[in-house]
């Protein structure tokens, strides 16, 4: 027995064990002391197991193996402390939001409801949100596909496409509410424009570009060189070869890209604060006049804090995850559809 | 990858340069100018607009925590609101950091692997949860959860003064917006983390187990190494989307500028959130001060991305893996 | 293949969403159209977020009445509703403070080169809203309050309080105190009555913007509110509208003539006592905050809804006319006591619907 290849090891049965025991000690605590609550005695039965898990460990089978036993069961318990909250967050979206999500919700606009009383939609909101993420996606998707055009099969590293490569990162990290600060300084106060949907199309558009640049240029360097040299070889000139064999071989990749970015901007809060005026009513033109969206639903709805209207912006949040969700399934499909057959 | 190769242009097109080639060349090219052209004028629209609220201030704009720019005497000053913003992402990365560069192990190298696909959609499902969805969260839901956490720290680690209670309110703190913070970016760390450690040479991790390694001492001497740059890129992207986080954190905070290290006690502010709340009651000056104080959180974020893209970049550079 | 169907049907029910299906604004649930001419057109208007619930009645009561109409009011705050009113944002501004002299300019460039008159349109009684379990009477009298709010007293059960309250037990917690966080009329009128009635505890500068150092900062009367009714121990100054809709508890103030309840009824003892101080058509009041009759409620605030005298765009102005002669009626008025406010009445009411009359 004792000449065994492998050292002792603990038996199957003692991470139950050991888990019923700290969680008996962690409960046997909170009678005696003033810890209190089950996120508490959750901790404290967790500590516990750590420290009697290393410890036996230690005692049984060696140093290495209980430090070994112990990081393990961190990473497993860190990726529970990751996954609870946002498990959370799901359920209560889905929990609280259903009450007051449904048909009539989707097709009604909040005009004439009194904050504090029930009834009343986010049709348009969700009017609102499409057209003002229309807007930013038809603005950004051609300048973004082009310059990541240029980027890849023009400059190749030369002065010019380092300069844009590098505003482009610059762009990356232009935190929301700057861009919307921008907006509202140059077009709406310098410039004398009305707070509208188009203003945060505006203040979208250079959140959105970026990241259709980059998702653009990652594609196009992936599409191999020998099908450019093919094209080129057989005489076909280089914008053709790009629009019709680069671009196609790449546009999966781009179109979900460019659903990720509209899914990104859709939620966006802080820039539609800045520039819209919030509106009760359906207003189908983002060119005049309030308009709402989604976000700014959510954030009205909140700050009147009644109880009917923090139904409606958990309604709102279920809404927005949604149709994020439509933006991401329909990203993956795409990417799906278009990849290479294997 | 197309730096071995000869540049097709050059090889193939000879003398002729078709007039199709120019004008499309032409348009990308023009398509590249405007984002430059657009960055710049942001920049240079910014940094006209902020200058004027520098002369109008009786106050020190880096050391005063108060904000009163559209008072007579002008008086204010980003101290408050940097203190608050640092805070609060300092408190987002030490939770976010370790958690999430395990939760990236554990979808790498420990979850069984016909679950670890589906948990790494789920993290990353969350990365897409606008903010404002975190900030109602935050509110409704964990701040009457972490008054008890709170309230234990103050009693058993009090001493320490950031635990320090000095009243029994625990409610809209930074601690709290830290940990809103940290759990949104929580995905981004371990996505990216993630994806440095599934590029660690198969055969190292194989080495290391044939050597007679613990689990832990191949994570320790094969995968870390190997995936440090991308650890610290991906705190430092998280990082940088933490500073600029407004919506969760205006919901959350309770405006107050004054520079407190008990975080526990409500109150506080960040660059983001001020700009949010005090924007559209501002007049000429407070609009200008508070476009200095967004500048300012500009050149913070963009040099804290500018950081991680460099780790990224010199990563590239020679690990040629 | 079966991937491609689901992909299909997706984009075809988020189409279908967006594009097919009409919504709707009718939320009364009667078809009916009213009849009648009435006005049309969409109007924005921003501000005073104490006026927030009266003006949110009055738009559901005229747009039913007008279905061609569309007005659309943002409590964003009395600070953010004259900025926006002077940037040409809105068309009317609500503020619980008249315009002070370097407003009254830029509005008056907005309203190219005509006056901006303040017009008052609801009155409110500021009530200081607390939350302390089982204490269901609470007397302050400015001295304390003032204390309060600036931070001098900190806990619930000090002696101060305490004299004022004798027979109530209250707990030895620390009060919570929340002020706006945003340029607010409600500060400027809470101030003032603390620098009107205790000069020497409040020794700070009045105004819309809160400068006390301490307390906590809240977005809107709403955000003050639902902060309130959240935070035990708490208390904050907030229009008395917001005390009935998050069913909180105001305290009785005793301004030296013994302790009166926070009412409609009260309040507008202490406004029908005020004078005008505006010239012409612009009706900004004087109020006595001093009263120490037992009956008046000294803490009160009288919103103004403010536009250019002359000088909208002809369509704007009609609109504006139209609604504010709707919000100056008398059925308008009246609903007022019912949602906790004060309504308008008598010798001022006919110059208000005078001023109203000479919008052009």
């Amino acid at each position: 027995m004792s000449t065994q290849l492998r050292g002792s090891i603990l038996p199957k049965w003692f991470a139950a064990a050991l888990a019923m025991l700290s969680i008996g000690a962690a409960l046997l605590i909170e009678n005696t002391t003033n810890v209190s609550g089950i996120g508490g005695t959750t901790a404290l039965a967790v500590v516990l197991y750590l420290v009697l898990q290393t410890a036996w460990s230690f005692t049984v089978e060696g140093r290495r193996h209980a430090v070994d036993r112990l990081f393990a069961t961190l990473i497993y318990s860190s990726f529970v402390a990751a996954a609870l909250p946002l498990a959370t967050l799901i359920w209560q979206v889905v929990h609280k939001g259903i009450a007051q999500f449904n048909a009539n919700f989707l097709s009604h606009s909040m005009r004439s409801v009194s904050p504090s009383k029930p009834g009343g939609g986010i049709y348009h909101a969700l009017l609102g949100t499409l057209e003002q993420v229309g807007i930013a996606t038809l603005i950004a998707v051609p300048i973004g596909i082009l310059t990541a055009i240029y980027l890849v099969e023009y400059s190749r590293g030369g002065r010019l496409g380092k300069w844009i490569s590098f505003f482009v990162d610059v762009m990356t990290g232009v935190p929301s509410i700057v861009a919307g600060l921008f907006i509202y300084t140059a077009f709406i106060l310098t410039f004398g424009m009305e707070r509208s949907g188009f203003a945060a199309s505006l203040s979208l558009t250079i959140l959105m570009m970026p990241v259709i640049v980059r998702a653009t240029e990652e594609m196009l360097k992936i599409v191999p060189a020998d099908l450019r040299e093919a094209s080129l070889a057989l005489g076909i000139p280089q914008w053709k070869t790009i629009l019709r064999i680069v671009l196609p071989t790449a546009i999966g990749g781009i179109i979900t890209g460019v659903m990720l970015s509209v899914a990104r901007v859709a939620g966006e809060t802080a820039p539609l604060l800045l520039t819209t005026f919030l509106s009760q009513s359906i207003n189908s033109n983002p060119f005049a006049g309030p308009q709402a969206a989604i976000p700014t639903f959510i954030w009205d709805q909140i700050s009147s804090a009644t109880p009917a209207s923090l139904d409606r912006a958990w309604a709102g949040a279920l809404t927005l995850i949604l149709l994020i969700m439509i933006f991401y399934g329909t990203a993956k499909l795409i990417a799906r559809y278009y990849a290479p057959k294997a | 990858m197309n730096q071995g190769l000869s540049d097709p242009r050059s090889s193939i097109s000879g003398s002729a340069v078709r007039r199709g080639d120019q004008i499309f060349r032409l348009i990308t090219v023009g398509s590249g100018i405007l984002i430059l052209a657009l960055m710049t004028s942001i920049g240079i629209f910014l940094t006209w607009k902020a200058i004027p609220s520098f002369s109008h201030n009786s106050s020190n704009f880096f050391t005063e925590s108060k904000w009163f720019p559209d008072q007579s005497t002008p008086i204010f000053g980003i101290a408050a609101l940097a203190f608050g913003t640092f805070v609060a992402a300092l408190i987002a990365m030490i939770l976010a950091v370790p958690t999430g560069i395990g939760t990236a192990l554990f979808i790498t190298y420990y979850a069984p692997k016909k679950i670890a696909g589906a948990m790494a959609f789920f993290i990353d499902l969350l990365a897409a949860v606008p903010s404002i969805i975190f900030g109602l969260w935050g509110l409704q839901f964990l701040m009457p959860h972490m008054q008890g956490v709170a309230a234990w720290l103050d009693r058993y680690l009090g001493f320490i003064p950031i635990f320090q209670n000095r009243s029994d309110l625990y409610t809209k703190s930074l601690l709290i917006a830290g940990v809103v913070l940290a759990i949104m970016i929580l995905p981004t760390i371990s996505a990216i983390s993630r994806e440095v450690f599934n590029q660690v040479p198969r055969n190292h991790v194989e080495a290391a187990l044939a050597l007679g390694a613990t689990r832990w001492e191949m994570v320790r001497m094969a995968v870390l190494p190997f995936g440090r740059p991308g650890i610290i890129s991906a705190s430092m992207l998280g990082l940088g989307r933490a500073l600029g986080e407004t919506i969760a954190v205006a919901l959350i905070l309770s405006a107050v500028f004054e520079v407190n290290i008990h975080i526990s006690e409500p109150g506080g502010n960040t660059f983001a959130a001020n700009i949010a709340l005090k924007w559209n009651e501002a007049g000429p000056n407070g609009l200008s001060a508070l476009i200095a104080s967004g500048l300012v959180l500009f050149l913070i974020t963009l040099a804290v991305n500018s950081i991680a893209r460099g780790i990224i970049a010199r990563r590239k550079d020679f690990s040629g893996a | 293949m079966k991937l491609t169907r689901i992909a299909i049907a997706t984009v075809a029910i988020a189409t279908t969403l967006s594009l097919t299906a009409c919504g709707s604004d009718n939320n009364s649930g009667s078809s009916a159209a009213p009849t009648g001419a009435g006005a049309s057109g969409s109007l924005k208007a921003s501000g005073s977020s104490a006026q927030k619930n009266a003006m949110a009645d009055w738009i559901n009561s005229f747009q039913t009445a007008n279905p061609g109409a569309t007005i659309d009011y943002q409590a964003n705050g009395s600070g953010a509703g004259v900025q926006d009113f002077n940037n040409s944002q809105t068309d009317f501004a609500g503020s619980d403070s008249p315009l002070k002299p370097e407003e009254a300019t830029a509005a008056a460039t907005r309203c190219s080169g005509n006056n901006a008159i303040d017009i008052p349109m609801v009155g409110g009684a500021i009530a200081l809203a607390y939350n302390i379990d089982g204490v269901d009477s609470l007397v302050l009298d400015p001295k304390t309050a003032a204390a309060i709010f600036t931070g001098a007293i900190t806990k619930w059960n000090d002696p101060a309080i305490a004299a004022l309250n004798s027979g109530v037990t209250l707990p030895n917690a620390t009060i919570a105190t929340f002020h706006r966080s945003d340029s607010s009329g409600t500060t400027d009128n809470f101030t003032k009555w603390l620098i009107a009635t205790t000069p020497s505890t409040y020794t700070l500068a009045g105004g819309k913007d809160w400068v006390a150092p301490g307390g906590q900062g809240a977005k809107g009367s709403d955000g003050v509110a639902s902060s309130i009714a959240t935070t035990k121990n708490s208390i904050g100054y907030v229009e008395l509208s917001f005390v009935q809709t998050q069913k909180l508890k105001a305290a009785k103030i005793d301004n030296g003539g013994g302790a009166v309840e926070a009412t409609s009824d009260a309040a507008a003892k202490t406004i029908a006592a005020a004078t005008v101080s505006g010239t012409g058509n612009d009706l900004s009041l004087t109020i006595d905050r001093t009263v120490k009759d037992g009956a008046s409620y000294p803490i009160v605030l009288v919103t103004y809804e403010i536009t250019c005298e002359k000088g909208l765009a002809a369509a704007q102005s009609a609109l504006v006319k139209s609604f504010l002669t709707f919000t100056a009626s008398d059925e308008a008025q009246s609903a007022l006591s019912s949602a906790g406010y004060v309504p308008i009445t008598g010798d001022l009411l006919t110059k208000v619907r005078a001023a109203v009359a000479a919008i052009s």
